[in-house]
């Protein structure tokens, strides 16, 4: 019997040949993650447990993002804590206020992963890493201290849902249509324990941008993994960014798939997903009109430079509507600095939106943005929860970078086409 | 082990953003945590909870975020064990990893309503709904995961087996 690609990159980092689904393995681990939110309870678990030494200080990566720069003293406490411990541990990858970005944006970008690696990381959205055919997948605290003083992580091998995917996206439709739509389909359980494989000739025609958009949200239809085949487009972003030698795996021809799901990528629309499920989603037009009195552009999900870019082409010689604030978060000092230099900074700044450093932020209520009773926003990010960005009363729609800058400026939810 | 207690019961989709809201997750104070639990879907919650008491739910109980302060949150507010049709994955690790028991039943879950007395015997996996009179079975766990609960969680399994220093 044939393996997934999943399957093959859990073999490989368990010294077997092979592994069925539902098989309980334990793995070497290539990266272990953590933020300033996980990272601190993970470090109080690994002192409380009289652990000494990490398993390998070039192999995890601690990233202060969510809070920072620290929103006020309790977070300024974790971020110390998280710090005293990189330094004690002398951790090569530690990102801080000026070096850090959000961190499934961060990560990659620094070249820290790479096609065929296994990662974990006590944050969600780690599954963003399978854009480039590495085998990544979220945890908790306890996993990642357990991580950070072995070097491994137990899993069960999951059975994989397969997206076939053919066509083309339509102008304005982006990989975060595509996600959404595919929750909407199959919804916030639809590949719960599972590892979602994309495939298919439509898989050429996204950037991996939008690979990495729509892996990052596999976790908002329960999976433990969404994952891509490594073509051209994987090996160009790699070039630069990973020195090291990686390995390619790919999905058997007789692997097995719990099933298959077609995916005909010209046949998405601009989609959203209104409060308070990723899967409860709508297509534009069914929306259109809906007032928004915030617009968040930026994320682990979307705060890459494809997606600043998208977003000023929209706001270009535009302005946001009066009573609306539009906050526009780049994903890391990379994306940052780039977009300075192609001038999207001074062209939001003109449109009277904001531009924040690097952070979470908003997304999960954080700071720089927190909802008010009865506010609606429109927002780039993965998660429309009740009460995720601030006020229990307050509402999340979910879209892509086009859509929630049309929107800005509309006032009301459109795409850039309704202009 | 047996246990009893009145129970809790919530939907489909719990999340952990409403298990333990974000703005709480600056202090990771185990009591802080519990006293805020389930406020944003339930504010009378950690009021009305007892020690011994059991949370009831539908399916995909604790989707979301890997923040591993919600199954702290529950468990430090008392909660005896958690019964759902199923668990998301990264919550179902992190109760396994921390010790907050956890059973799939969605027989269970189907059946017993807020405010039912429910009895809990961990070894045999029966759930007995003594307010209906109903019984039920969980399904086992397992025995590598069990492995783990019984070495007391995730890190003691690791220091028993010699796999960290």
């Amino acid at each position: 019997m044939g393996m997934t690609m999943t399957q093959k990159i859990l073999a490989a980092h368990a010294g077997k040949d092979y592994v069925c689904p539902g098989e309980l393995i334990e793995a070497k681990l290539d990266l272990v993650l953590g933020n300033d939110v996980t990272t601190p309870v993970a470090i109080t678990e690994f002192e409380n447990a009289g652990f000494t030494k990490v398993f390998d200080r070039d192999k995890i990566a601690i990233v202060l993002d969510h809070f920072t720069p620290c929103k006020d003293i309790n977070a300024a406490k974790l971020s110390q804590q998280a710090r005293n411990f990189a330094k004690k541990h002398q951790i090569t990858n530690f990102f801080d206020v000026g070096t850090m970005g959000i961190e499934h944006a961060l990560l990659p970008e620094k070249g820290l992963i790479a096609a065929g690696e296994c990662c974990i990381g006590a944050d969600s959205h780690t599954c963003t890493y399978g854009a480039l055919g590495a085998f990544s997948t979220g945890i908790g605290s306890t996993d990642m201290c357990a991580g950070m003083a072995s070097g491994r992580a137990w899993f069960k091998v999951p059975s994989a849902i397969r997206f076939y995917l053919t066509g083309e996206l339509r102008p304005w439709v982006s990989g975060k249509d595509v996600i959404l739509h595919i929750i909407g389909r199959i919804g916030v359980d639809g590949a719960l324990y599972k590892s979602m494989e994309f495939a298919g000739p439509g898989v050429a025609s996204l950037s991996v941008d939008d690979r990495f958009t729509i892996a990052n949200m596999a976790i908002e239809a329960g999976a433990k993994n969404g994952i891509f085949p490594v073509d051209e487009k994987t090996v160009e972003y790699m070039k630069d960014r990973v020195s090291r030698p990686y390995t390619v795996f790919e999905a058997d021809p007789d692997a097995e798939y719990e099933k298959t799901i077609e995916i005909d990528l010209s046949a998405i629309e601009p989609t959203v997903s209104l409060p308070h499920l990723p899967s409860n989603t709508r297509t534009v037009k069914e929306v259109s009109g809906m007032e928004i009195q915030q617009c968040v552009i930026g994320s682990c999900t979307n705060g890459r430079i494809s997606d600043l870019r998208i977003a000023a082409k929209v706001l270009e010689g535009r302005h946001v509507a009066d009573y609306v604030r539009c906050i526009v978060i780049p994903a890391t000092q990379e994306v940052y600095m780039q977009a300075l230099k192609e001038g999207l900074v001074e062209t939001f700044i003109h449109a009277g939106a904001v531009v924040s450093t690097p952070t979470c932020g908003p997304c999960l209520g954080g700071h720089m943005g927190v909802l008010y009773e009865g506010e609606r926003a429109i927002s780039t990010t993965n998660r429309n929860f009740v009460g995720r960005m601030g006020h229990v009363k307050s509402e999340v729609v979910l879209a892509s970078p086009a859509v929630a800058a049309a929107s800005a400026v509309k006032g009301t939810i459109c795409t850039p086409e309704d202009l | 082990m047996k246990i009893s207690g009145n129970v809790h019961k919530y939907g489909s989709n719990v999340d952990t953003d409403v298990i333990i809201p974000a703005r709480y997750l600056n202090v990771p104070d185990h009591a802080a945590l519990a006293s805020h639990c389930m406020e944003d879907i339930d504010a009378e919650f950690p009021k009305r909870v007892q020690p011994g008491d059991i949370m009831v739910a539908d399916w995909n109980f604790g989707c979301g975020s890997s923040r591993e302060h919600a199954p702290i949150a529950i468990k430090a507010s008392g909660i005896a064990v958690v019964i759902a049709s199923s668990f998301a994955r990264i919550f179902y690790r992190n109760c396994i990893n921390i010790g907050l028991p956890i059973m799939e039943c969605p027989e269970a879950a189907e059946g017993i309503e807020a405010g039912d007395k429910v009895s809990v015997d961990f070894d045999s996996g029966e759930i007995v709904n003594e307010t209906k009179g109903k019984t039920y079975h969980a399904a086992a766990f397992p025995a590598f995961i069990q492995d783990i609960i019984n070495a007391g969680g995730l890190l003691n399994s690791l220091k028993a087996r010699g796999l960290a220093e």
